[in-house]
């Protein structure tokens, strides 16, 4: 990839500190954006995919802290800044959230108040950050906003929008709340938006309405995505990048094609092989991935894929942690069956 | 599996309705109904899976729980064959006269988390219903359970554990046990795997293929994902609104869908390879509602092949070829895209 990366998230660590114990939700992950382009964050429950969306916007809950790493971020003026550092309670974060990045959460109720109209709730967001719409200076109107969130509501294929604005998200069905809120996401535009499984709760055929919806709107805004999802079909239609998590940290990282047609991690092979397709023999028994996922106060030793690994490397992979390396091909993995580089102990 | 052409199902479901009152005001009049399941039939033949698909609130759960009777239905016939031959109607018994049926048809849930009582070992979970059923000697139902628990591939061991100390896959193969435990021969299967993350969504699939083989279990597998449906299905009924618009063993189903629904839904499922690109979007608007579907065919208002008299008449469920049924009237001369190849390396 040529060019500076938007955002570039650099051995990021969060840590839950619990009465049991802690928590490693996110253990040294590091990956680029690119402007204008998708990156899918891929893994199973509990890998940490979340978290390390809410650590961009400072947004960690407590007993969660950013325990270490950097994530820099190109801001409109061209300066970077280190979204790490910043106080969660601070101007910059805040200016920055919702104006610059914007967020889908994955609880979709969590998006909107039930109290205000979904209407009311976006005219507030454009007003609080009126510079995205008057980058000389100066408020935006209710009656204006009101103008663009009718727009936006248009853009987003909400059929009679004047009428949908004044209502409740929880008058809205499923596809119309899923576009509602991307219509809020992208209110004051963003040059980030994270979306966090946006469409994990909604119906196959409102799913693909949603995504076709996401890559227009990516295509006509060049909106640079952070896109979340435990389902590899979605991730093979909408990203350009993949990032494939487990257990806190990233076990591969590359372009859409080379993760789905070379995939170079034990992880990632073992994770497409035990998908049931579209096509192919049926009532045969599935490839799977033997034990179970660890319990988080109980991870494993050296790399943390090696008691369910089939290449496992006696002596070696129990021992050290490999670190997240190029394989070739624009790829990078952390695995010792490519190259030799540890963690330091 | 296939059985002799002309035996007798196990589970025959004629003209199954189930409709929910909607009851408005202080005097709770009736106002309307939600016709949740509206006009349902179909064979299970021992020793088949037959599955159930279709998006969110078409009626799957509540079919399922008319066969169980867990509710009772509106009307129609739910013909069952007795071990020893004979045949009942499920629909009208009353909970005693269910009684000595329990054993034989039983349940798994979606949910491995709420489906399973918290304060009780596995030994009382899982030996529960061998209670219930008269097996009062406690040892007796000790080997019983160690002979379940490592059948679904857990150790005896974990007998006096509770369940919060197992995973959500661990938790499913609980719920397994527990069903199995009365030697039931139908095993109806609301959304036993849509909980459960890729990798452990293969090993309980797994599971349940090698018990079916095992035991002679007939399922009734009901799941709004399509590839796995596809998956552990011998034959396949697509629901719509209440209605089966589809039912056709499953390769014929997914090769070459004949009705607009199921093709638009086969169409919809994003393919798990970036080479094979997200086609249009066949669908637009959504589900109407069970409580005011359209006049004619249900399906009618999203239909690009809707003609006049689609708007005015409904449809039956008609077999198109052997085996093969379809609720549309133009099947014959429709030509449905079908899904697209993916490109295996
Ligand atoms: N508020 C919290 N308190 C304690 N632990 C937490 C909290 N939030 C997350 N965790 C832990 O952090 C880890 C990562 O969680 P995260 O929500 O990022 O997973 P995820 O990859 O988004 O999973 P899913 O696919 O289920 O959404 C998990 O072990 C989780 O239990
Ligand atoms: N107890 C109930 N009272 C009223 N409506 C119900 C009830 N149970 C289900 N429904 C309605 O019946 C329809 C079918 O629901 P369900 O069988 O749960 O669908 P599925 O399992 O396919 O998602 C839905 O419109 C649902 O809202
Ligand atoms: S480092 Fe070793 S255990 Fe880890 S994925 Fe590679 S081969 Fe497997
Ligand atoms: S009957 Fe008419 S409206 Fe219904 S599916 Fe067939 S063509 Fe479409
Ligand atoms: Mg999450
Ligand atoms: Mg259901």
């Amino acid at each position: 990839m040529t060019g500076e990366p938007l955002l570039s998230v650099r051995d990021l660590k969060v840590v839950f500190g619990l009465d049991e114990g802690s928590v490693r939700a996110v253990d040294g992950v590091s990956f680029d954006v690119m402007p204008g382009k998708v990156v899918g964050i891929v893994g199973e429950s509990g890998c940490g995919k979340s978290v390390t969306t809410k650590a961009m916007l400072q947004l960690v809950d407590p007993p969660g802290r950013i325990a270490a790493g950097e994530m820099f971020f190109r801001r409109a003026g061209g300066e970077a800044v280190d979204l790490a550092r910043l106080d969660p309670r601070g101007r910059e974060i805040r200016e920055i959230r919702g104006a610059e990045i914007a967020l889908i959460p994955q609880e979709p109720m969590a998006s909107f108040s039930p109290v205000h109209t979904v209407g009311e709730q976006i005219v507030e967001a454009i007003r609080l950050h009126a510079r995205q719409w008057r980058p000389e200076g100066g408020a935006v109107s209710r009656s204006d906003a009101r103008a663009i969130v009718v727009e936006l509501f248009r853009d987003v294929g909400i059929s009679m929008p004047e009428q949908r604005l004044d209502s409740y998200s929880w008058q809205l069905s499923g596809g119309l709340r899923q576009r509602a809120m991307i219509a809020m996401a992208l209110s004051c535009k963003p040059r980030l938006l994270i979306a966090d499984e946006p469409t994990t709760a909604i119906d196959v055929t409102t799913q693909a309405q949603v995504l076709a919806l996401l890559r227009d709107l990516q295509k006509r805004h060049g909106t640079a995505i952070v896109f979340i999802t435990h389902d590899l079909g979605v991730i093979a239609q909408m990203a350009s990048h993949v990032v494939v998590m487990y257990l806190g940290r990233v076990m591969e990282e590359g372009a859409v094609d080379a993760i789905f047609h070379s995939p170079r991690h034990p992880y990632t092979r073992a994770l497409l092989r035990s998908m049931p397709g579209m096509h192919g023999e049926t009532r045969v028994a599935l490839p799977t991935i033997s034990g179970t996922l660890p319990h988080p106060f109980n991870r494993p030793t050296g790399c943390p894929f090696h008691p369910r690994c089939e290449e496992a490397i006696a002596g070696r992979c129990h021992a050290r942690v490999p670190v997240l390396r190029p394989v070739g091909g624009g790829q990078s993995a952390s695995c010792f069956l490519h190259h030799d580089e540890a963690e330091a102990t | 599996m296939s059985s002799p052409v002309g035996a007798q199902p196990l589970l025959r479901v004629r003209n199954l309705r189930k409709f929910f009152p909607i009851v408005k005001g202080v005097f709770r009049r009736t106002v309307g109904h939600v016709r949740a399941v509206d006009d349902v039939g179909f064979d299970v033949q021992e020793g088949e899976t037959l599955g159930l698909v279709g998006e969110s609130g078409c009626g799957k759960t509540t079919t399922s729980r008319c066969i169980l009777r867990a509710m009772a239905p509106t009307s129609g016939e739910m013909l069952y064959r007795r071990r020893d031959g004979s045949t009942v109607d499920l629909a009208p018994l009353s909970r005693r006269e269910l009684r000595p049926l329990r054993a034989e048809i039983q349940m798994i849930f979606q949910d491995p988390f709420g489906s399973l009582n918290p304060r009780m070992t596995l030994f009382d979970n899982v030996g529960e219903p061998l209670l219930v059923n008269g097996m009062l000697n406690r040892g007796e139902r000790m080997d019983r359970v160690a002979e379940l628990l490592r059948l679904v591939g857990l150790r005896p061991e974990f007998m006096h554990r509770f369940p919060h100390a197992f995973s959500g896959g661990q938790r499913q193969r609980i719920g397994i046990a527990r069903a199995l435990s009365t030697n039931p021969r139908l095993v109806v299967a609301d959304e036993p795997v849509s909980a459960l993350d890729v990798s452990v969504q293969a090993q309980v699939l797994n599971l349940l293929l090698e018990l079916q083989e095992r035991l002679r279990l007939t399922f009734l597998f009901v799941a709004h994902d399509l590839s796995v449906v596809r998956h552990i299905s011998d034959r396949v009924a697509v629901m719509y609104v209440g209605q089966i618009v589809e039912l056709a063993p499953t390769k014929s189903i997914f090769e070459r869908p004949r009705h607009p629904y199921t093709a638009a839904l086969l169409k919809a499922v994003p393919v798990a390879d970036p080479r094979v690109s997200a086609g249009d979007v066949l669908l637009k608007g959504e589900v109407p509602s069970p409580a005011n579907p359209p006049a004619g065919c249900y399906f009618n208002p999203r239909c690009p092949f809707a003609d006049e008299r689609c708007r005015r008449e409904a449809p039956v469920l008609r077999e198109l070829a052997s085996g093969h049924s379809v609720r549309c009237y133009h099947a014959e001369r429709l030509e449905l895209a079908v899904p697209q190849e993916r490109i295996d390396l």
